[in-house]
């Protein structure tokens, strides 16, 4: 049915603000490329030709490892039959502060991923709807509408919707440089934080997002230092986004901004906060357990209010309090995941690295920085498009385009690599191999013969597929329910 | 590291919203739990305890729940039978849903109703509880400074919900005791015109039914005038259906739903109502909340906005098988009513016998207990007074009307369904025990009338905030 703009009444619009304004971001061309996926995603036996998903940052290396934990501990679940005596109690739990066995367990975990350097108090541990509802939560906290948080760039594209939404807080991105990495400096910090505050705004803090996505990288200890010390004597927020923190799989190792406190003398740790996620570290994204962790006691307080409009299931929380209280599940998955990261990263690195392919040297996360600059014909966003949808028609990969982090700089993309099997990742470096010797070939040919029709025939945007649809650049909204692309973090 | 006790100066610090209290924790609302808190009744460990009737929760039939639970063990991804969907489910982060879960809800919805309408199960959005909800319903429909009416009484957290990070308004409509505090199409244009003339501008009217605290269901000619009033006045309509499977006794449950097409008039992209598993099947934990709107633009923002709140893919798949099964949703809408109904009785019956009138009611976890006759004077402070002593005095933590916004004092709010009959049995011998002394003892009312503030030993009840409150405490409940 219809929708009227004006509802006729004189009162103005049907819906709100918030509903019209499109800031929820899905008309990202982050969200664009899951249609080629979603029309033809691969199937190594059913549809080995097609898309293969590389744009879902999901950690599917250690299920065997979480649900062999399950089947040997009935007890975690209130269904089974060695659990169900506590159905009616945890059906019936709906306390705000969670169960304490949860909040113990979470902040057990929390510090051993940091090796005892940083000690977690439970009762700052807040519940939230994943790490979504932990950063709008956290916002909702801090600032007012209109005040502004600072983000480096390239950055996880859905603090679009999570940091300013529904809050009506602004982002303002850091554009960091290829020619360090992307590593955020002070300077540039120093320098977008004068140039917000001059033109009026309200800075009301930093965020991090360390270990880094979209770049895979962990900041250094006197970087965070640095940018720790910078927050506390402008007396504005420094809010960390952890959620990677367990996918550490080389040196450097992990710091975590709640070991650098104490080092920092200025540090006031009102100012300072964590958000957190199991849907990471322990690839479990459906049981949506998020979480806020704040050193300012009102913020705890206000916070643990608001977690009302997202608490964990009772039964999942049980589950995980269970799961994580097991310490020798714990020593080994977090043993196991950072070397099968390690293991399948080092995989794609080395394999792109023999066709002439670089990535930023990372050290974390699901996913990797590759550098395709030199596959540009100009340093231009268009040409980036262009090469993405190569890369997703032709090569048949999803991979996120630089430019949906809003990087600076065209001729990234960000490419998972723990969401597959290991057939899979097999098939899509055979293809990335195919499509550079192509490419190669092709230019080749184009030297011999002194045109370039052929690597611009190749380039084309627009495609026949094999049912003889023209297929386009597609915009959410033609998307059918059941599109995966549809995410709530990824 | 030890965090700090204080944020300096908070105002700049945190956010308006973090500060203005909007979170609404300082009514009395929330006070009375305190005493629960310190001294909570056990049957054996503890007789002279608080009895805990301020909490709406739906206790009477866990044990169909759990029979099903036992016989079911492929609902759940933990058991031997079902762990072959643990790496599905738990990697599922869809915002859209398992679809077999939101087609289990739209058919229970359905059944619900007499399967009298269909829910469209594309229709159906995942919230965190009702809470989340009614906060996401109000994010697509208002703007900051929006209002949206609501009769009065109504559930306290609706401040909360509807408010606090939103920034709409509520506007209450008093309702009376003399019609049983049943909205009126004349309250409600009255109090309509009385917002729009005060330059608010009003974007819709908040519904309860069953109503909360009221424990009655609204009458269809009373619905299909509401629903045609804010059809002309092309604002929305907001039902909370939260209780619809509570109703144990005629009338028959009319929802929203039901009478869209008798209101010829009627824009559906008006009309949206929310719902959750919280009440009807007793499980508030698992924080399954629906939020169904019949305007396509609505339904895809709150979809996008649900991301926010997701239920548990473990949650959306066990509800999903239970309430696929015929049989089991039979039985379950069979007994649940039934109980609820005998456990009114009871208490109704009872109370009646000592003289004490309720709201006749037939739906909901509660009743609306009429205690004006003990109040000396018709004043809020009076009611306050007569609380403490219901609460200190006679032990029993109930809701005083004041906290639901109603107009006039000496209501109560008093739940019935979560506890257990030896539990019941005690609550109303206490009242019984109170009345009696009432009549016969002149000291009593005496020494109630100079009661200032304080219980039997004398220790000042102030508005206690909940600050002071431990972490443990039962007040920190998401809904009640």
């Amino acid at each position: 049915m219809g929708i009227p703009k004006d509802g006729g009444n004189g009162l103005g619009a049907v819906l709100s603000k918030i509903a019209t304004d499109g800031r929820h971001g899905e008309d990202s061309p982050y969200f664009d490329g899951w249609k080629a996926y979603e029309e033809n995603p691969f199937h190594p036996a059913q549809n080995p030709d097609g898309v293969i998903q590389m744009g879902l940052s999901e950690n599917g290396l250690c299920f065997d490892l979480t649900e062999d934990w399950m089947k040997s501990n009935p007890k975690a679940s209130i269904c089974t039959a060695e659990g169900v005596e506590n159905f009616s109690s945890i059906a019936n739990f709906q306390d705000y502060h969670g169960l304490p066995e949860f909040r113990q367990a979470i902040a057990r975990f929390m510090t051993r991923i940091r090796c005892g350097r940083a000690k977690f108090d439970s009762d700052r541990i807040v519940m939230s709807g994943g790490c979504t509802g932990a950063c709008e939560t956290l916002v909702f906290c801090l600032a007012d509408p209109e005040d502004a948080f600072l983000v480096p760039s390239p950055y996880y594209p859905a603090f679009n919707r999570d940091v300013r939404w529904r809050t009506g807080v602004q982002l303002i991105p850091i554009n960091c440089k290829s020619s360090n990495n992307f590593q955020l400096t002070l300077p540039e910090l120093e320098s977008a934080y004068e140039e917000a505050v001059e033109s009026g705004v309200n800075v009301k803090g930093l965020i991090l997002t360390n270990p880094s996505n979209p770049l895979g990288t962990t900041l250094d200890r006197t970087s965070l230092r640095e940018l720790l010390e910078f927050t506390s004597r402008k007396k504005i927020h420094l809010v960390c986004d952890e959620i990677y923190s367990a996918t550490v799989f080389s040196s450097p190792e992990f710091t975590s901004v709640s070991e650098v406190m104490h080092e920092v003398e200025c540090c006031d740790p009102n100012l300072v906060h964590i958000i957190y996620s199991l849907s990471k570290d322990m690839g479990l994204p459906g049981f949506r357990v998020g979480v806020i962790y704040s050193y300012n006691n009102t913020v705890v307080s206000i916070a643990r209010k608001m977690s009302s409009f997202g608490l964990v299931s009772s039964q999942t929380q049980l589950l995980v309090a269970s799961m994580l209280s097991d310490e020798e599940f714990v020593e080994k998955f977090l043993e196991e995941s950072p070397r099968r990261l390690r293991a399948r990263h080092r995989k794609f690195v080395r394999a792109l690295g023999e066709v002439g392919i670089g990535c930023l040297q990372g050290n974390a996360g699901l996913f990797f920085w590759m550098d395709l600059r030199h596959f540009l014909k100009e340093q231009t966003f268009e040409e980036e498009m262009r090469l993405w949808r190569v890369i997703v028609h032709d090569v048949r990969l999803n991979v996120s385009p630089g430019s949906s982090f809003g990087c600076p700089e065209p001729g990234f993309f960000r490419v998972c690599f723990a969401n597959m099997e290991e057939g899979t990742a097999d098939v899509a470096l055979g293809r990335i191999r195919a499509f550079v010797s192509k490419r190669e070939h092709d230019g080749e040919k184009k030297r011999k013969w002194g045109g370039n029709k052929m690597l611009r025939l190749s380039l084309k945007p627009l495609r026949y597929d094999e049912n003889n649809i023209l297929t386009t650049m597609s915009s959410p909204d033609m998307m059918s329910p059941r599109s995966p692309l549809v995410r709530a973090r990824n | 590291m030890v965090g700090c006790s204080s944020d300096g100066d908070g105002s700049k610090v945190l956010s308006k919203i973090a500060m203005n209290g909007g979170h609404g924790e300082d009514s009395p609302y929330f006070e009375g739990w305190k005493a629960y808190d310190n001294n909570p009744f056990h049957p054996t460990q503890n007789p002279n305890g608080v009895i805990q009737m301020g909490l709406s929760e739906n206790q009477l039939c866990f044990d169909l729940i759990e029979d099903w639970i036992k016989n079911n063990p492929k609902a759940s991804i933990c058991t031997a039978d079902g762990v072959e969907n643990f790496r599905n489910i738990t990697n599922f982060q869809d915002y859209h849903g398992l679809p077999e879960f939101r087609q289990a809800l739209a058919k229970f919805m359905a059944r619900i109703r007499g399967n009298r309408v269909e829910f469209d199960a594309d229709r159906i959005v995942m919230s965190s509880g009702c809470t989340g909800a009614s906060e996401t319903l109000m994010f697509c429909l208002a703007d900051p400074g929006d209002a949206f009416l609501v009769p009065s009484p109504y559930y306290p957290a609706f401040n909360r919900d509807l408010r606090w990070r939103t920034g709409v308004q509520l506007i209450p409509i008093s309702c009376h005791s003399s019609n049983n505090f049943q909205l009126t199409l004349s309250d409600l244009e009255s109090a309509y015109s009385k917002a729009i003339e005060s330059g608010v501008k009003v974007k819709g009217l908040i519904l309860t039914n069953p109503s909360n605290p009221l424990g009655t269901t609204s009458d269809v000619d009373t619905l299909k005038a509401l629903l045609e009033f804010t059809s002309r006045r092309k604002i929305h309509i907001v039902c909370d259906e939260i209780y619809s499977a509570t109703v144990f006794a005629p009338p028959v449950f009319t929802s929203i739903s039901e009478v869209m097409r008798e209101v010829e008039c009627c824009d559906p992209c008006f009309v949206h109502f929310i719902y959750s598993l919280s009440k009807d099947l007793g499980l508030p934990g698992f924080r399954v909340g629906v939020l169904y709107s019949y305007n396509d633009a609505v339904v895809s923002t709150a979809r996008k906005m649900s991301s926010f709140g997701l239920v548990s893919s473990q949650t959306q798949l066990l509800v999903a098988s239970m309430l696929s099964d015929g049989d089991f949703v039979e039985r379950f809408l069979g007994e649940s009513p039934r109980r609820l109904r005998d456990r009114h009785r009871k208490f109704v019956e009872v109370l009646g016998r000592v003289g004490i009138g309720c709201l006749k009611g037939n739906a909901g976890l509660f009743f609306w207990m009429d205690f004006r006759k003990f109040l000396e004077e018709e004043t809020f402070e009076e009611e306050m007074r007569l609380w403490r002593v219901i609460v200190h005095d006679i032990r029993l933590n109930v809701s005083p009307g004041s906290s639901f916004g109603c107009a006039e004092p000496g209501f109560f709010r008093v739940c019935f369904a979560n506890m257990d009959e030896v539990t019941a049995d005690v609550a109303l011998g206490r009242i019984g025990a109170f009345v009696t002394r009432w009549h016969g003892d002149k000291n009593l009312r005496l020494s109630f009338k100079s009661l200032k503030s304080g219980d039997e030993n004398n220790n000042s009840l102030s508005m206690t905030s909940p600050h002071v409150m431990s972490p443990r405490s039962p007040v920190v409940i998401a809904r009640n």
